[in-house]
């Protein structure tokens, strides 16, 4: 992958896109070693990355699901069948039994860089 | 012992505050030191005078405040059908029409005001009133009785009150006012535009700006003339231009009198003689005249709490108003007409409801400073005391004014508001006749003990809530919230979001709701923007508020692809674009199948793919179709009248025609229509949300079917119409279904959740008696003008093009999540058996 040209270079992560092709409150799904990953930038400028499978409706397709608030944490829900994610660790809110993969994401100069699976509890 | 020297108290008038005195002396005790001699004119003891009108249905008895026609307390006397002639400061004694003489040692005058005749020739012929007593009723129901027409001078708020009395006797009415509006010391040009717009679909003609040169008539009234325009018939006219404090007794007796009439007192209500006072209508504290009954019957309480060495004093009233009148709310309170230096208005107008209400506020939008509502007052009993006790304004001041009774119930009063004016009761005393310290058990007894709305009523709803949100306070409260983010109903955020013209969810949100919204705001205001701004649902922010289908254009399918539905209007195809399908279909190995509303489904297509698919089919001469969306789905048809034996009507034809003008529409659900060319009907146009059926005549408007979950049959709403007459009343129908219909909710449900159900549809569509016909129509219109092929404008857009990628950072590499395998001959998913991984290895292209 072509990540020479680029002015910062982190070591582990993918450079994916620039920040502004995410759109706010807003998901993009990209190819990360192979995996399709969810990108989602929320209105306070946080940008967070998970899986884009849905276990629950079985198909790669959480980063077109609509971001929003449930109380103080912002989600994400399905666009299947609306199961919300918590955008900061995967967890189904509405299932306690299911939790999507997170990945490590840091913007550097607007450009997103998408790490590895965060390995959390 | 001897007994101490008794004085008497002479009061002159027992109209409305006349009594409120004798009561209040009673109740606080200066009988104990005084005796009363109360002389009225009228033949009855005091009744409730704002409450006149009702004389014709209730009678006197129930208006009387005395019904036994005497006070409990011996020491009061009542002198009735009999006139205080006049009274002499320096003996101190009054003279009465019967010849009596009374010594008193204190004087009240509490004679009222008069109806004030303008001089015009005529005036006084048979058949001419005044509005003002119950005697005046009584001759004005005698006269009415053998007369067809009447008019009334004056369009002030007892005029109309008047026309309102001849209307009920069945008189054909006119109200005639010289000022170019209808209650102008009330209501503003606009408030009143929409009160003219009320009165007359009452049948009630308005002549404003109309000057009475003349009543016409030899000994009997037969019209009256006007300037520059055509005489008006009338065998009854009544008189209502205004009133005149009736201030006479006090000009012969020397007292002062104010500059425009009333007896001039003080603070206290003393007159320039110290042992005579004034209150009620013929006073003028401070040169002011009051024409209501609660400054009079302030001005009571300050008489007796003088008597009694007190300290009370008359500082002012509140001038609010509030009517029904001819089943019209109007009410007006505070700075009506924002006198006030920076004050702001914040207006809601909704012809269609035939409200108007505006809301002047301080220019630091603190504080509510008065305000005027027409057609809905509903606000007022929360909106006045605000004024009163200056409580803060909340922080999105508009939402006092939106219908739903937004308005109140979460804005809570402080313990200290004055929920009712007449009476003075706070909101703590209403607690306290509930709660602990008293015993009762209902807004009624509450108004009995308090007082509070028994006088003109208008702060009962408020002593209603106070009283229920006090005994429901562990209750369970029903929650019409929309989400956690919005505490209204889709109604009331469609109304928000048009007072403010809002385009922005961000703005809609930080305005009135909180957090960042979810899966059921964000589609739900996308939906209500659509409806009010027809723009492209992928427009700018508003894309990220769409569910999936929208944000698409298409309909996602299990595994995550999509299903394309060309529209095909009333279900008619020619070869050549059925053609055109089964090329797109095999070109792009798409699954197809003919639908249950006569098109045909293109299922399978990858989100990157659609975009070629439309291209294909617009270059076609297609649409790409909804059956997404909460829109109009399909007008489905039967062959009709071109083909069929049975057929009577050209069904295809207006199928294609409703399809057309329809499509795209945003809705509160889904929407289907159906057309039948006979009544066999197999169109099951029946079993839509709007069904047409054929008649020998023209056509059957049938509303509120569906399938699905709870299938409903429509039902008739007009029957034989033509066609233009039926695409008016389905425009309005639809119109106003949007507008007020719940998130979800489908035509059938929302008609019963209609008051009056079907019926009511009937009424607003079909009679027009809200007047918003024309205003639905209109609002269809624009969406029929500014209806736009979505998914074309999409394909010439790049930054919406810009979406249609599997990856952002591999627009080329489909999605290995989906694949196909193949069932009857046709490509179907394969399930899915978890994530998959294409490896490291694969070469990924640079961001753009
Ligand atoms: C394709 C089709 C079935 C078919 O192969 O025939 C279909 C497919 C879907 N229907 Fe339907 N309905 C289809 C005709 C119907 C009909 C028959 C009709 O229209 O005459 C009905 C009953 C009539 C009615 O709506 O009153 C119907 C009642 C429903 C309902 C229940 C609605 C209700 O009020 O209870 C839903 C669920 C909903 O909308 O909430 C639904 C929802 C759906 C959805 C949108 C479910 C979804 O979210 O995936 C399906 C997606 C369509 C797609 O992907 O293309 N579909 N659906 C039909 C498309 C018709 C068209 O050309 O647009
Ligand atoms: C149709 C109508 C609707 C109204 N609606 C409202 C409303 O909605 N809200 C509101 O606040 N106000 C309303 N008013 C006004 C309200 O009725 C008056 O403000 C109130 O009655 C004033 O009380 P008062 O005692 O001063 O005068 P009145 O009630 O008129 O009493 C005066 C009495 O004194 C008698 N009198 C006069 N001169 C003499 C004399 N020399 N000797 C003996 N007796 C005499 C009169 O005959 C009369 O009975 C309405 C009035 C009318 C007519
Ligand atoms: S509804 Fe009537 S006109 Fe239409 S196809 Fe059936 S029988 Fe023929
Ligand atoms: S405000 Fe008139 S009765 Fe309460």
């Amino acid at each position: 992958m072509s990540t020479s040209t680029d002015a910062t270079v982190l070591t582990g992560y993918t450079l994916v896109c620039r920040v502004d092709q995410i759109e706010v409150e807003g998901g993009v799904a990209a190819l990360v070693d192979g995996v399709a990953v969810a990108i989602f930038r929320t209105h306070d400028g946080n940008v967070y990355a998970m899986s884009n499978y849905d276990p629950c409706s079985r198909a790669s397709v959480l980063a077109r699901g609509i971001v929003g608030t449930r109380g103080e944490i912002p989600y994400v829900a399905s666009p299947m069948h609306k199961q919300a994610f918590d955008l900061r660790t995967g967890q189904c809110l509405d299932d306690a039994a299911v939790r999507v993969p997170t990945y490590d994401v840091r913007v550097t100069d607007g450009m997103v860089h998408v790490g590895g699976p965060r390995q959390e509890t | 012992m001897s007994p101490r020297h008794r004085k008497t108290l002479v009061v002159a008038g027992h109209g409305m505050v006349g009594h409120r005195l004798v009561q209040a002396a009673i109740e606080r005790g200066l009988t104990e030191t005084h005796d009363i001699v109360v002389v009225g004119e009228e033949s009855r003891p005091a009744y409730d005078r704002v409450a006149l009108t009702s004389f014709f249905e209730v009678g006197a008895d129930e208006l009387s405040f005395l019904p036994s026609g005497e006070y409990d307390d011996p020491r009061v006397r009542l002198v009735l059908g009999t006139t205080v002639d006049g009274f002499d400061p320096e003996t101190r004694t009054v003279l009465l029409s019967d010849g009596q003489v009374i010594a008193y040692d204190e004087l009240v005058l509490a004679t009222g005001a008069a109806p004030f005749v303008p001089p015009v020739p005529g005036h006084d012929l048979d058949g001419c009133f005044v509005y003002r007593t119950i005697d005046d009723l009584e001759a004005i129901r005698d006269a009415a009785a053998t007369a067809t027409v009447g008019a009334v001078i004056g369009g002030g708020l007892l005029g109309l009150e008047a026309a309102n009395a001849l209307a009920q006797l069945g008189l054909e009415t006119h109200v005639v006012e010289m000022a170019p509006r209808l209650m102008a010391v009330q209501v503003d040009d606009a408030g009143g535009a929409m009160l003219v717009r009320h009165i007359e679909k009452l049948g009630l003609h308005v002549h404003t700006g109309a000057r009475t040169e003349q009543v016409l008539g030899e000994e009997r009234v037969e019209g009256l003339a006007l300037a520059g325009e055509e005489p008006v018939p009338a065998e009854v006219v009544v008189f209502s231009a205004g009133i005149r404090p009736r201030d006479q007794l006090a000009r012969d007796a020397g007292l002062d009198v104010a500059e425009r009439g009333g007896v001039l007192v003080d603070e206290r209500c003393r007159t320039s003689d110290e042992h005579v006072w004034a209150i009620g209508e013929c006073a003028a504290p401070d040169g002011r005249m009051y024409g209501l009954v609660a400054p009079g019957y302030a001005m009571a309480e300050v008489v007796v709490d003088a008597l009694l060495g007190g300290p009370g004093a008359f500082t002012g009233a509140d001038m609010s108003t509030k009517l029904k009148l001819l089943g019209v709310d109007v009410a007006s309170f505070g700075d009506a007409f924002a006198a006030t230096d920076g004050a702001l208005e914040l207006v809601y107008a909704d012809a269609v409801q035939g409200v108007y209400k505006k809301l002047v506020i301080s220019a630091d939008g603190r504080q509510l400073l008065g305000g005027i509502l027409v057609g809905d007052a509903s606000a007022y009993g929360v909106l006045r005391p605000m004024v009163a006790s200056g409580i803060a304004l909340p922080d999105n001041p508009e939402e006092l004014i939106l219908p739903v009774g937004r308005g109140g119930a979460e804005i809570g009063l402080p313990d200290e508001a004055q929920v009712c004016s007449c009476n003075d009761v706070t909101k703590a005393q209403i607690l306290e006749a509930v709660g602990e310290g008293g015993a009762c058990d209902s807004p009624s007894c509450v108004t009995k003990c308090t007082k509070a709305g028994s006088t003109c009523g208008s702060c009962k709803p408020v002593v209603k809530r106070v009283v229920e949100e006090f005994f429901a306070a562990q209750g369970k409260v029903v929650d019409k919230s929309l989400c956690e983010h919005f505490a209204m109903t889709r109604q009331e955020l469609f109304d928000v979001v048009a007072v403010h013209g809002y385009t922005r969810f961000d703005d809609i949100i930080e305005a009135h709701g909180r957090g960042r919204g979810c899966d059921i705001c964000k589609p739900t205001v996308a939906s209500i923007l659509a409806s009010q701004l027809n723009g492209h649902v992928l427009e700018g922010p508003t894309r990220t508020l769409q569910d999936t289908n929208d944000a698409y254009l298409a309909n996602i399918q299990r595994n995550g692809t999509y299903s394309v539905v060309p529209r095909i209007p009333g279900g008619e195809i020619t070869p050549e674009k059925l053609i055109v399908i089964g090329q797109v279909a095999q070109d792009f190995g798409l699954y197809t199948k003919i639908t249950g509303g006569q098109r045909i489904d293109l299922l399978g297509a990858r989100m990157e793919q659609l975009p070629a698919i439309w291209r294909r089919l617009v270059d076609a001469g297609f649409e790409s179709g909804h059956a997404y969306g909460k829109s109009l789905r399909t007008v489905k048809s039967c062959v009709g009248s071109t083909w069929c034996r049975y057929g009577v009507q050209d069904s295809v034809q207006l199928a294609i025609d409703l399809e057309l003008r329809y499509r795209g529409l945003r809705s509160p659900h889904k929407l289907k229509g159906g057309v039948s060319g006979c009544a066999r009907e197999c169109a099951e146009a029946r079993g839509k949300d709007f069904g047409v059926i054929a008649t020998e005549k023209g056509w059957n408007l049938y509303v509120g079917g569906n399938g699905g979950a709870t299938p409903a049959h429509a039902r008739l709403l007009a029957g034989d119409l033509d066609t233009e007459t039926l695409v008016r009343y389905l425009d309005r129908f639809l119109m106003y279904y949007v507008r007020t219909a719940d998130r979800l909710q489908r035509t059938a449900p929302w008609i019963d959740s209609l008051d009056g159900g079907l019926e009511r549809v009937r009424e607003i569509v079909v009679d027009d008696a809200l007047g918003l016909g024309s205003e639905l129509e209109a609002a269809m219109a624009r969406h029929v003008d500014g209806y736009f092929d979505e998914w074309k404008e999409t394909l010439d857009d790049p930054d919406k093009l810009a979406r249609f990628v599997s990856f952002v950072n591999a627009p080329d590499t489909p999605d290995p999540h989906i694949s196909f395998r193949s069932e009857r001959e046709q490509a179907v998913p394969e399930d899915s058996s978890g994530p998959v991984s294409l490896g490291t290895t694969i070469p990924v292209g640079a961001p753009r």
